[in-house]
């Protein structure tokens, strides 16, 4: 409650809970939406290790993927797989909110802007796939 | 001269949104071959000799050093707002920005170190 | 039904009272608490003025979403009870009213008017403009100041500093329009931390809008304008505006 003054009337101010994004649905997707950036950071920290293990030899790279096999950092990864899916599906849907393409006078249909996106994405997807596949 | 100069929050949000788009685009198909499909034997892994020589490409290094960069800089911005908001703790800020900002920083050095010196 | 009542002089903290009210087929939620004011409890307190989606002054939460109580139907809640509630984020003055001034501070640091380097004089005639010109704007134009994008907003929850959805999305509007020279003026005061960079896209005032206004796009239109205009003065500092 606030202190009433003359000009500032009376009023009731209500604190916003800590688990604020816990309480509707559209808050808990943007949460998890948010979050999905740590597990970018995980990805980022398993390719260093991954490019170190290399660096240090077959012997060394046969260790790391070794561990790559353990259910814990399967489950990690697994998880982390389903928050960077996340990721990329916000990520191009939001796109064409934040681009507001116009042409001939008339703005482009978000679809217009997001299906590039998602074809860019299968392609790029599969260019990687092929150069890792091939050796 | 123009307004915001002080501001690098510009700067900030670009790097967070390049992060994005890189992330969104290559990160999937990485997890997807590397964290399942190899250690579950879905697919052959390829061989160590095939991923070192890979490895010495400079496109690959370059490639791989701008994601780990970008998408480093993707969660610094990201997840600077997350503990802000989730947590309620802006008023730790310069602690959040040090951790967030700071740990991408040392992980582009890192990155940097690694791929270079192979 | 229940409704939030807050006496501010008699109680420390708002509570709810239940009230009956009857359902019938075209009534809205607005109907609802016009009912319970004539006939039940006179001294229930509520803005409304138009009944028609257009005055934006009776935003209430409606079971805890943001809604236009006068666009709301009782039938979509059947068989009850619907919880009526001030909208959040906003201080409580008396039972369902709210304080808004924040708002019209916030909406005056945007500037949502026409600003020009030069007047022309009104012998000259108007500032004429392309239907195409006007459609680039038009959306973001549609606002009725109701609110409900400030209700929906966790971020103007927890830092009451953020110049909000609506005011940004309203900047926006004017930064759009052909006849405005006021981007620059605008951009100094929202490109702060409590301006444009204080969103983080959490979108859900899109979602409420009344008005498919989309506020959260605006913001982040006006993010990519804010960033071009950053590189333009890194890249040429001398180029002074």
């Amino acid at each position: 409650m606030n202190a009433p003054t003359e000009y500032l009337p009376k009023s009731y101010r209500t604190r916003v809970s800590t688990y604020w994004w816990l309480h509707r649905w559209p808050y808990l997707k943007f949460i998890l939406r948010e979050l999905s950036s740590v597990f970018v950071a995980w990805f980022v920290i398993l390719t260093l290790l991954q490019v170190s293990a290399i660096a240090g030899g077959a012997a060394g790279y046969a260790q790391f993927q070794e561990w790559l096999q353990n259910p814990i950092v399967i489950l990690l990864n697994l998880v982390s797989f389903l928050f960077v899916l996340l990721h990329a599906v916000t990520w191009f849907n939001l796109a064409p909110k934040a681009m507001a393409v116009r042409m001939g006078g008339k703005r482009v249909p978000d679809l217009l802007i997001a299906g590039p996106n998602y074809v860019a994405w299968a392609v790029v997807s599969a260019a990687v796939a092929w150069i890792v596949l091939r050796g | 001269m123009s307004h915001n100069k002080r501001s690098n929050e510009p700067f900030l949000w670009l790097l967070f949104s390049a992060g994005g788009v890189v992330a969104a685009m290559v990160i999937p198909i990485h997890l997807l071959l590397f964290g399942l499909a190899f250690p579950l034997g879905w697919l052959n892994p390829p061989s160590y000799q095939s991923l070192a020589d890979l490895l010495h490409n400079p496109v690959t290094r370059l490639y791989l050093f701008v994601v780990c960069t970008l998408s480093l800089f993707h969660w610094a911005h990201r997840f600077r707002y997350t503990l802000y908001d989730g947590l309620q703790i802006k008023h730790l800020n310069e602690l959040i920005n040090t951790f967030c900002y700071g740990g991408a920083i040392v992980g582009t050095v890192v990155a940097g170190y690694l791929l270079w010196s192979l | 039904m229940e409704v939030t009542r807050y006496h501010p002089g008699r109680d420390a903290e708002p509570g709810l009272q239940s009230y009956e009210v009857p359902l019938r087929k075209e009534w809205v939620v607005l109907d609802a608490l016009n009912y319970v004011k004539d006939k039940l409890d006179g001294s229930l307190t509520f803005r409304w003025s138009c009944r028609m989606g257009v005055c934006g002054s009776c935003g209430m939460m409606v079971n805890g979403e943001p809604k236009l109580t006068c666009a709301t139907f009782l039938t979509d809640y059947a068989p009850g009870p619907v919880r009526v509630e001030p909208m959040r984020n906003f201080p409580i003055l008396r039972d369902l009213v709210v304080d808004a001034s924040d708002f019209l501070v916030k909406l005056t640091k945007s500037k949502p008017w026409i600003i020009r380097k030069e007047e022309k004089p009104i012998a000259e005639g108007e500032y004429l403009q392309t239907p195409e010109q006007l459609d680039t704007y038009k959306q973001f134009s549609m606002c009725i100041n109701c609110l409900l994008c400030y209700a929906a907003c966790p971020v103007y929850g927890l830092d009451p500093l953020f110049s909000g959805p609506a005011a940004l999305a309203l900047a926006q509007r004017y930064n759009m329009d052909s006849r405005d020279q006021g981007t620059d003026e605008r951009l100094d005061i929202l490109s702060q931390h409590d301006g444009i960079w204080g969103c983080t896209f959490v979108g859900d005032c899109t979602r409420v809008c009344p008005k498919h206004v989309d506020p959260a796009g605006a913001i982040q239109q006006y993010k990519l304008t804010a960033t071009k205009e950053w590189v333009k003065s890194f890249l040429m500092p001398w180029g002074g505006k």
